[in-house]
């Protein structure tokens, strides 16, 4: 029983769609950015499954970059979320319709 | 064998843990769960030979990602529950599940598969740090900075927004409150 | 002489330009003053230019830039001074620097002062544009030019009616004998190459006759609707809508006799072809008695001359129509002064009476109005035609020509409206100025016009008394240019019966016109004597019901079409689909409005079921191109 790329293919895939899940489903702000997570490392299993299977480094690469910006995404996302918090006191998604044209 | 039996079994548990992240109540539970996902993810790269990746992922994610988590989450009130009213529980799995097959469609047949051809690859005899070490300042120098520079940028941006007197916004604020803002401050700089 | 061709050319342009500058504001005087000034010195440029021709013989040609270059076609803006030309430049200063002046009394009291100036300069440049292009294409420039500015004059006072509709009616004619006029243009272009006159004459010759009818005919139908013959005629007397000045200068002295001015320049065309040459004698003496016939019972000032106009074109057209060019642009040229005279003199009456125009309430007017009976009087005896005035020599030299022709019948018929014309014009002139004062009863208290407006007229009134002693010199220098035929009846004894057999017919025609209009019990009709019921009267006063065959035949049924048009075709299906449309991006609009509730969570929602369209197109293309093979084979198979 060969693990191949399909196997870690698929299994990103159902790691990506439960990140969308949480990404549709929750209204809380914080579980927002831990299904963004979820999404962001799916991906990243993808690329280094096929970093390795195709013998290519390229892939590790943007592992690695995707990282780089989940940290930064993380840093700019709690300070917004904490100021938000400061100012309503909640971080209900559903509070924020100031978009509303 | 031992291969698939790990994949297997890390693949269970990753899927477990995440689905417990996008469907507890709880934000603890969820941060828990979250960081434990992480973890088991870094054993698929250890399994696919990546060990660097697979060290940095522990590092990024389940100690600095985790803990700036856990930090931010002792601002905010997470014992209280949110309502979490939810119209179409169809639409919304069903769309995650029509987005998850085209994917797998898309990498499973033969379109894309075939046209990937080794840009960089593995030199034999050297490890994968090494490797990674060689490519990323080479060929990747400057996106490496890029990166650096973003972090930097981050970094700074989050001290700020979670500053002092951030949640003010003078764009709401009448002119009058900004006077009586400016005229306090100058009070404090004369005393 | 290249100075003062641009010269003579460009200042109505720059006249009209700066009364258009003024042109919203009320009446300045400066603009009247500086557009008569700047007619003056054209009207002096074009003098020299006459001096010069005549002197040496010569022509005037300049190009001043190139127009249209495509291919073979070459148009340029170029500019002829030569015998016909300078007449008729001669005769466009003259007359509108005269109008000019008298219109600056005219239209004292009008709103529209400056507004007037602008187009009246304007209509002279598109005049000397028309007369001095030498190819057909600036010819065609002017053409147009006059008929924008004669829709302007006529409807100057837009806001009646009557002006406005006026206005189109003459517009729209002269666009249907427009399209006569391009067609026969392009064929010109066709056959020749060019359309440069020169160039495109000396061709002419070598073409096979048909064409060159077909090339006659379309010409000529373009001159038929600017010089108002039958059957386009009747636009001329509604055009009497406008302010008189625009009437004596436009639609007597200038603008009408453009379509004379076309025949006898392409004189080389039509004497190639006499057959349709003697269509337009035909045609010409046809109109001749027609429009005078009109003009008998008509109870309008105004519409009377405008009928007269239109019989002395019928001359002209008469006289070119036989061959006899220089004949004809001499008549044009006499009766561009006596003619506008007339109309400048109406103007003064109906000036004076308030804007009234029917003659029958006026009567003894030449109490008040000494001057302007006396030039209208004189007028009247030129357009008459008796010796020695202008008339004589120009009308009576149309009717010589038809006689040595053998053309009999035309003779007959014009000899008949030379004593209808002299019956009509002194019908208006008995009714104005003489008999019973019918006026004061009614309430009107005339007065004599502004002392520099008669004084303005005079120069006309000189012309028209002395411009047929030109006749021999005008002869010996149009003539280089102009077949040269002198008609002389060949036996003395006939020449001398005829000219004073016409002459006492025409003196007797005036005496009974005096007779029957000065008499006492003339009263203004109100339509129960014998007369105004006979069959003759009312078939005459209706315009032979052309206009109402036209109203009732041409203009209602094209309504009736319009309104099918417009309810089926523009509302049904143009409307319909540009609506569709719209409401198409409308209601999506309001339906998809909703997507927007500013709610994150649903934003989100939207963001996951765009991505899932983006990959399902990915995944149809990605399959679309690596079988396109195949889908070909189906596609072919299935016949598209």
């Amino acid at each position: 029983m060969e693990i191949g790329l399909n196997h870690y293919l698929v299994l990103s895939t159902i790691l990506f769609s439960i990140g969308l899940v949480g990404v549709m489903r929750r209204k809380n702000l914080l579980m927002l950015f831990f299904a963004t997570e979820i999404l962001l490392n799916s991906v990243n299993i993808a690329f280094a499954a096929i970093s390795h299977y195709y013998g290519d480094l390229t892939g590790q690469m943007f592992a690695f970059f995707v990282i780089a910006i989940a940290a930064s995404e993380v840093a700019v996302g709690l300070g917004l979320l904490v100021v938000w918090h400061k100012r309503h006191n909640a971080i209900d998604l559903d509070l924020m319709s100031t978009m509303k044209g | 064998m031992f291969e698939a039996i790990a994949f297997y079994l890390f693949a269970f548990l990753t899927i477990a843990m995440f689905y417990i992240t996008v469907t507890t109540s709880q934000a603890l539970y969820a941060l828990t769960a979250l960081a434990a996902g992480m973890i088991f993810i870094s054993a698929f790269f250890f399994i696919l030979g990546a060990d660097f990746l697979g060290a940095v992922q522990i590092v990024v994610y389940s100690g600095a990602v985790m803990a700036l988590y856990a930090f931010g989450m002792m601002f905010f009130d997470t014992t209280r529950e949110l309502k979490e009213k939810n119209g179409n529980k169809l639409l919304v799995t069903g769309l995650a599940t029509v987005a998850a097959v085209l994917i797998v469609v898309i990498f499973a047949a033969p379109i894309v598969g075939d046209n990937i051809t080794a840009l960089y690859p593995m030199t034999e005899g050297a490890g994968n740090t090494q490797e990674i070490g060689i490519v990323l300042f080479t060929k990747y120098l400057v996106p490496f900075e890029l990166a650096a520079v973003m972090l930097l940028v981050a970094m700074v941006s989050g001290i700020v927004l979670a500053g002092k007197k951030m949640d003010l916004s003078l764009t709401l604020m009448s002119d009058a409150e900004i006077r009586d803002m400016k005229k306090e401050k100058k009070k404090k700089v004369l005393s | 002489m290249e100075i003062l061709l641009y010269t003579a050319l460009f200042s109505p342009l720059v006249g009209s330009l700066f009364a258009a500058l003024f042109g919203a504001s009320p009446k300045t005087l400066i603009t009247g003053i500086v557009t008569s000034a700047l007619l003056g010195v054209s009207l002096i440029a074009s003098t020299i230019l006459l001096v010069h021709v005549i002197t040496t013989g010569q022509f005037v040609q300049v190009e001043l830039m190139t127009w249209m270059a495509t291919g073979d076609l070459y148009i340029p803006f170029g500019f002829i001074v030569d015998q016909i030309s300078v007449t008729m430049m001669m005769v466009v200063t003259l007359v509108s620097t005269v109008v000019h002046v008298y219109a600056i009394g005219y239209m004292d009291h009008d709103k529209g002062f400056n507004r007037f100036f602008s187009w009246l300069s304007a209509f002279v440049f598109s005049m000397m544009i028309l007369v001095m292009s030498d190819n057909f294409a600036g010819l065609f420039i002017g053409w147009e030019g006059v008929g924008l500015c004669s829709w302007g004059l006529i409807g100057f006072w837009y806001h009646k009616e009557s002006a406005t509709w006026a206005a189109n009616e003459a517009f729209i004619m002269n666009r249907i004998a427009d399209l006569g006029m391009l067609i026969g243009i392009f064929l010109v272009y066709w056959n020749t190459g060019t359309l440069q006159y020169h160039e495109a004459f000396a061709v002419m010759p070598d073409l096979d006759n048909a064409t060159l009818t077909w090339m006659g005919i379309f010409l000529f139908i373009g001159a038929m609707g600017k010089s108002a013959q039958f059957p386009l005629h009747t636009w001329l007397a509604d055009a009497m809508e406008g302010p008189t000045p625009v009437s004596a200068l436009i639609h007597a002295a200038t603008m009408v006799t453009a379509g004379v001015y076309l025949v006898v320049r392409s004189n080389e065309l039509y004497t190639l072809i006499p057959n349709v040459g003697l269509f337009i004698a035909s045609l010409g003496a046809f109109v001749a008695i027609f429009a005078a016939s009109m003009a008998l019972v008509n109870r309008d000032i105004k519409r009377v001359i405008a009928y007269s106009t239109l019989s002395q074109l019928g001359y002209m057209f008469a006289a070119a129509g036989l061959g006899a060019y220089w004949v004809a642009l001499f008549h044009l040229m006499a009766h561009a002064f006596f003619k506008a005279l007339l109309f400048l003199g109406g103007g003064n009456v109906m000036h004076a009476m308030n804007s009234e125009l029917d003659p029958f309430k006026m009567g003894g007017l030449g109490k008040t109005m000494k001057g302007t009976m006396i030039l209208m009087t004189l007028a009247s005896v030129a357009l008459a035609g008796i010796f020695p005035l202008a008339g004589f020599f120009s009308k009576d030299l149309i009717l010589e020509v038809a006689f040595v022709d053998h053309h009999f019948i035309i003779y007959g018929v014009l000899l008949l409206t030379a004593g209808l014309t002299a019956f009509y014009s002194f019908r208006i002139i008995a009714l104005i100025f003489h008999g019973e004062d019918r006026h004061t009863s009614l309430g009107f208290h005339p007065h004599e016009a502004y002392k520099f407006m008669l004084i303005a007229m005079t120069p006309l009134l000189i012309l028209a008394i002395i411009a047929g002693s030109f006749k021999s010199t005008y002869f010996e220098y149009v003539t280089m240019l102009l077949p040269g035929t002198e008609y002389h009846v060949h036996s003395a004894a006939t020449y001398w019966i005829m000219t004073i057999g016409t002459q006492l017919f025409v003196i007797l025609s005036i005496a009974f016109a005096y007779k029957k209009y000065m008499c006492k019990d003339i009263k203004v009709p109100d339509g129960t004597s014998a007369m105004e019921n006979s069959f003759k009267y009312k078939l005459l006063i209706n315009q032979y019901y052309i206009p109402h065959f036209y109203n009732e035949y041409l203009v209602k049924s094209y309504r009736a079409l319009s309104t099918i048009f417009w309810k089926q075709v523009d509302q049904k299906i143009i409307d319909a689909s540009v609506d569709g449309i719209a409401n198409i991006f409308y209601k999506t609009g309001k339906n998809t409005r909703t997507m927007q509730s500013g709610n994150l969570s649903t934003m989100l929602k939207w963001m996951v079921a765009g991505t899932v369209v983006l990959l399902s197109l990915a995944v149809v293309f990605g399959l679309a191109v690596r079988h396109s093979d195949e889908i070909k084979t189906i596609l072919s198979g299935l016949g598209v």
